[in-house]
């Protein structure tokens, strides 16, 4: 079984004073993964860029570099495309406790993009957060597996959290929005990956897209307006990585089409710029997401 | 010295060092464990005791006379912010033998070319992990292991070029290295200054004392640099994150000494894949960047993205081989403390060899036996963070010493151990060696690292012959940081033969080849404009406060309107002298001065940079208790000669490269908008009495008027010599003409039409040269006024952005 989307994104940009030359990094195209094929697609700007180059980062997220040399009042950054999804098979749970965790990550000796290490410690966007620490302590349940482990601090977190685009911006702390207990799927995945490392699990960010409309009978899901973001945890050597979309309290599905992976949302920005620009600018997000 | 080692040692000798006790169970620079003077220090030694207490201390003055005129300095680190200090030269250097050295030299290559080997393999295949030499946890939670870089392929095929290694000698005599420095190693730079400084005190020993020069060694280095280039006529650069960095001194000075450019990240763009420095003319290619920056903060694009220093686009370019970065990016990730642990085997395993010269020992608490024997063995450890860069002794809050914690209370280490071991390391606590220090008229002894010197050069690895001492200022090794109030030194390698003097000059005579043409980095033109504007704003600032407290004196504040009006027109500059007869905007004219000084000293001589220091300085000491009248005018007058003082020197030795012109233009533009402001108030219908006359006064013309009128100021007259007269180089005329010519000689060769700025400069030139004094009216110089901003405004657009 899988499914067939056309997947449209545009970021554009408008600045109250024209600015100078510009740099932009893009992680807009979805991966190619095991159950996930880009069939069709490419990322492009308007006004086309002076210089472009593509290739792949660190953690295996294609990626596209763009200098404009001109000054720009308006930019627009752009992904279309056709993705196959293939509808996962949730497996049977058979994922050991937080104690043989430890042991599987002192065996894995790789410091490859795919390494479990990477996503354990501190990272740029999130320092160890002692008072949701305490909430991952608390909210764990005794002696369950660690899949079982991550099901309830996703489960937790979404009865607990209210979604909120108000409520947050995109420079929001994972430790603000946890006070606030708001936000949106950015926020409430850097709270859940900050726990989950909090307990030993190695947890990382995926950025990407969400179907726009729910097949019919089904509500439609949170988050599918703008680009989307779930956690995928580590859950011993047997497992390997599982994706959770806590936002939607579920596991991630043929409803989700990843685009990148990363420790937190400043691996995965889907634009990262140097415009210098004086005064105001406004950004406008698009995403349509329609199965085919 | 062979000789002169059998020589008996005089009695003074034995006097000198009267009450020189090292504490027990420490190993001595200066004596051997018996007691002994050590052979390598009897020269110095004989020196010092031979010398009268009136003779050493006017050869120690001699050493801070040079630090003082040089301006070295160091950012001392407070409550509130930061403030430059002078520098703190231990005058008796750190001897060490040649023999001793060569061995320490061949530990230094070995341990260099084995973190080359770490590097690239922590950026590439990863191998130390996968076999189990190094855990992979303790890499991926580096906060300076750079993912960005993983993969690059340095283009001049190695990562590492430049490093420093912070070593210690233990109680058994034997060296130690304490610390990797491998980010952007800092103190060569300052050990060159240590070694002028300390030459000076000692100037009729050093010549014969057979001490190794270091010049030979920045001069591989400097050629090494320059054979990386790419083969396109691009340049090497050094990049600095600016003058609020604890070394920016250092950066500057380096720059100067060896002729690279200094630029911030910001004078650098990567354009079409290339990088590129911003100068006054467009885009020049640079190819090698010897990296005083830490590497996280290089890039917002793939680093840091809250850096506001980086160049965007940098790992690009690195990655695509556009630039040869010594250190490559990520380098900082050698630094931290738990590798150390790692190391030995590592240098097995890789080079089948031992460690020739070995590290602290240290723990990593990540693992259950080394863990259990930093427990068991807490009395003699240092316990801190794992991924710290900074040396054993540098103790903070987190660090536990000897079982007990230095800060809070934190509960028992062994808990603290077993919590968090994982992200912590023990440190065997070993006693430094003393050095001797001058305290008074005393030798006593005080602890001592050094940091040592290594450059890679096509023929390999080279260590600078000398180091960087740091020492202690009590007792305690904790307490050796200048911060904490510790001292610095030179190092002396001394060789039992004569040694070769050095200079940079190129080792070979080869044909005389003429270097690039130099090349001005936007930002550093701008600062030399602005420098040129706010002296010139100063000194006409000091001109006219004069001038008022001239006439303060002479008819007391209420008999002259022209008294009042002179002060209101001060106050427009935030200058008004009737509140304090040095109005504080003045002294912040002459700091503003020094501060766009500051940020471009590397193209500023030294004797341009005290003449400036000294202006700010001498401005605020007569501010000080200064009285209105004649006391403030005699003070504007003392002003006044030091002005001119370092206009001599910008005039006459400056050299008329690119950065005067800008400075120069800077200067030609205020002083004509200051004429144009001050003949607008003071030559108008309705200004007070006394106008005119005082016009020519601070137009510094009195001579010339009464020589070339021979009648009494009239409106007609102070006009034409002010404003007119193309051969007063006060006038609004001579001002333009010097843009006019400079402007031309800024503009690239082959430019066809006239740039805005020439246009415009060219058509105000030609209303002043047409108009006859009755024609300029206040209004017509305000319009000057307006014009002279435009100017300003083109030639910034057109060079300086």
């Amino acid at each position: 079984m899988s499914q067939l989307y056309d997947i449209s994104l545009r970021i554009s940009y408008e600045y109250a004073h024209p600015a100078g030359a510009s740099r932009t990094l893009l992680r807009m195209l979805p991966r190619a993964l095991p159950g996930q094929e880009l069939l069709a697609g490419a990322v492009s700007a308007d006004p086309a860029p002076s210089w472009r180059r593509d290739g792949v980062d660190f953690f295996g997220n294609p990626t596209c570099e763009m200098a404009h040399d001109m000054a720009l009042s308006e930019i627009a950054f752009s992904f279309a495309g056709r993705v196959r999804r293939a509808r996962p098979v949730a497996g049977l749970d058979l994922s050991g406790g937080l104690a043989d965790l430890a042991q599987d990550l002192a065996a894995c000796r790789s410091i490859g993009p795919e390494s479990p290490h990477h996503f354990l410690g501190a990272s740029p966007r999130l320092p160890a957060a002692p008072e949701i620490a305490a909430f991952a302590r608390q909210a764990l349940p005794q002696g369950v597996s660690v899949r079982a482990a991550v099901e309830a601090i996703s489960h937790r977190l979404n009865t607990e959290f209210a979604f909120d685009p108000e409520a947050t911006e995109v420079t929001t702390t994972a430790i603000e929005a946890f006070r606030a207990r708001r936000g949106v799927c950015q926020d409430i995945s850097h709270v859940m990956i900050t726990a989950l490392r909090a307990l030993g699990i190695p947890a990382g960010y995926v950025s990407g897209f969400l179907r726009t409309l729910p097949p019919e009978g089904q509500p439609r899901l949170e988050g599918a307006d703008a680009m989307h973001a779930w956690v995928r945890a580590w859950c011993g050597a047997e497992t390997g990585w599982i994706e959770i979309d806590p936002t939607n309290d579920m596991l991630a599905g043929a409803d989700h089409v990843t685009v990148a992976y990363g420790r937190d949302y400043s691996d995965v920005a889907p634009t990262r710029g140097s415009l210098r620009s004086e005064g105001s600018h406004v950004t406008t997000h698009r995403v349509d997401v329609v199965p085919v | 010295m062979g000789a002169e080692t059998k020589r008996p040692l005089p009695e003074t000798v034995a006097q000198f060092l009267q009450g020189y006790s090292p504490p027990p169970g420490v190993a001595d620079e200066l004596l051997r464990p018996d007691g002994k003077l050590r052979p390598a220090w009897q020269p110095l030694i004989r020196h010092l005791a031979a010398q009268s207490a009136e003779t050493r201390a006017r050869a120690f003055a001699r050493g801070d006379q040079y630090l003082h005129d040089t301006g070295v300095y160091f950012r001392q680190h407070t409550g509130e912010g930061s403030t430059e200090r002078n520098w703190p030269l231990n005058h008796v250097p750190v001897v060490i033998s040649g023999k001793e050295w060569a061995q320490l030299s061949e530990g230094i290559v070995q341990r260099a070319e084995l973190l080359e080997r770490v590097m690239a393999d922590l950026y590439g295949p990863g191998d130390l992990v996968r076999q189990g030499y190094l855990p992979a946890d303790l890499v991926a939670r580096n906060p300076e292991w750079l993912r960005p870089i993983v993969g690059v392929q340095p283009r001049s095929g190695h990562f590492l070029h430049f490093l420093a290694f912070e070593i210690g000698r233990s109680p058994d005599g034997s060296w130690l290295v304490l610390g990797d420095r491998t980010q952007a190693p800092s103190g060569a730079g300052f050990a060159l200054e240590n070694r002028m400084a300390t030459s000076r005190v000692f100037h009729d020993l050093f010549p014969k004392a057979n001490v190794e020069r270091l010049a030979g060694f920045f001069r591989s280095f400097r050629d090494a640099l320059i054979g990386l280039r790419a083969d396109d006529g691009s340049r090497v650069a050094i990049l600095t994150p600016g003058q609020h960095t604890d070394t920016y001194y250092e950066h500057a000075y380096i720059a100067r000494y060896l002729g690279f450019m200094l630029l911030e990240c910001e004078d650098l763009a990567v354009r079409n894949g290339q990088l590129k420095v911003r100068t006054v003319a467009g885009d020049e290619p640079v190819s090698v960047l010897w990296r005083r920056l830490d590497s996280r903060f290089a890039d917002p694009l793939e680093l840091d993205e809250s850096s506001a220093l980086g160049t965007p686009g940098m790992v690009s370019a690195l990655r695509a081989g556009a630039i040869t970065m010594v250190n490559c990016l990520g380098s900082g990730a050698l630094e931290s403390r738990a590798l150390m642990a790692f190391l030995p085997r590592i240098c097995q395993a890789l080079t089948g060899e031992a460690l020739k010269l070995p590290n602290i020992a240290t723990w990593w608490c990540g693992q259950p036996t080394e863990r259990a024997y930093v427990r068991d063995n807490l009395h003699r450890m240092l316990i801190g963070p794992a991924q710290s860069t900074k040396l054993p002794f540098d103790i903070d809050a987190g660090t536990a010493l000897g079982g007990r914690f230095r800060g809070s209370a934190h509960g028992s280490v062994s808990d603290w151990l077993e919590r968090e071991g994982e992200t912590l390391v023990g440190q065997e606590a070993v006693t430094l060696s003393t050095t001797p220090a001058m305290v008074g008229e005393r030798l006593v002894p005080r602890p001592m690292v050094v940091r040592v010197f290594a450059a890679r050069t096509p023929q390999g690895w080279t260590v600078m012959p000398g180091g960087y001492a740091r020492i202690g200022r009590t007792g305690d090794p904790t307490a050796l940081a200048m911060q904490a109030g510790g001292s610095v030194a030179d190092v002396w390698i001394t060789s039992d033969a004569p040694v070769a003097r050095e200079t940079l000059a190129p080792r070979d005579k080869g044909p005389f080849l003429r270097r690039q043409p130099g090349i001005l980095p936007a930002r550093a033109a701008d600062n030399l404009f602005w420098l040129g504007r706010y002296v010139e704003r100063a000194e006409n600032g000091v001109r006219q406060i004069r001038a008022y407290h001239l006439r303060l004196e002479d008819y007391g504040p209420d008999a002259l309107p022209l008294v009042e009006s002179l002060a209101r027109f001060l106050a427009g500059y935030g200058l008004d002298p009737s509140e304090e007869p040095v109005p504080p905007g003045l002294l912040q004219l002459f700091d503003v001065s020094r501060g766009c000084a500051a940020k471009v000293r590397d193209r500023f001589s030294t004797d341009g940079w005290t003449a400036l220091s000294d202006l700010a300085a001498t401005a605020r000491e007569v501010a000080e208790g200064c009285h209105p009248g004649d006391d403030a005018a005699r003070a504007m007058s003392l002003l006044l000669r030091r002005i001119a003082g370092f206009s001599g020197l910008v005039h006459e030795n400056m050299f008329r490269f690119l950065g005067w012109r800008f400075l120069t233009v800077g200067r030609a533009l205020e002083r004509a908008d200051q004429m144009a402001a001050f003949l607008a108030a003071f030559t108008g219908r309705t200004t007070p009495q006394g106008g005119l006359d005082l016009a020519v006064e601070v137009g510094d013309s009195l001579m010339t008027h009464r020589r070339r009128y021979s009648v009494e100021t009239s409106r007609e007259t102070v006009i034409d010599l002010l404003a007119l007269d193309a051969g007063n180089p006060r006038a609004l005329l001579f001002q333009l003409d010097v843009l006019m010519a400079e402007e031309a000689r800024l503009r690239p060769a082959g430019g066809t039409g006239l740039p805005e700025a020439a246009r415009r400069i060219l058509l105000l030139r030609t209303a002043l040269a047409v108009a006859s004094p009755e024609e300029i009216t206040a209004e017509r110089l305000r319009g000057f006024r307006a014009d002279l901003a435009a100017i300003s405004h083109a030639l910034t657009a057109q060079y300086l952005s």
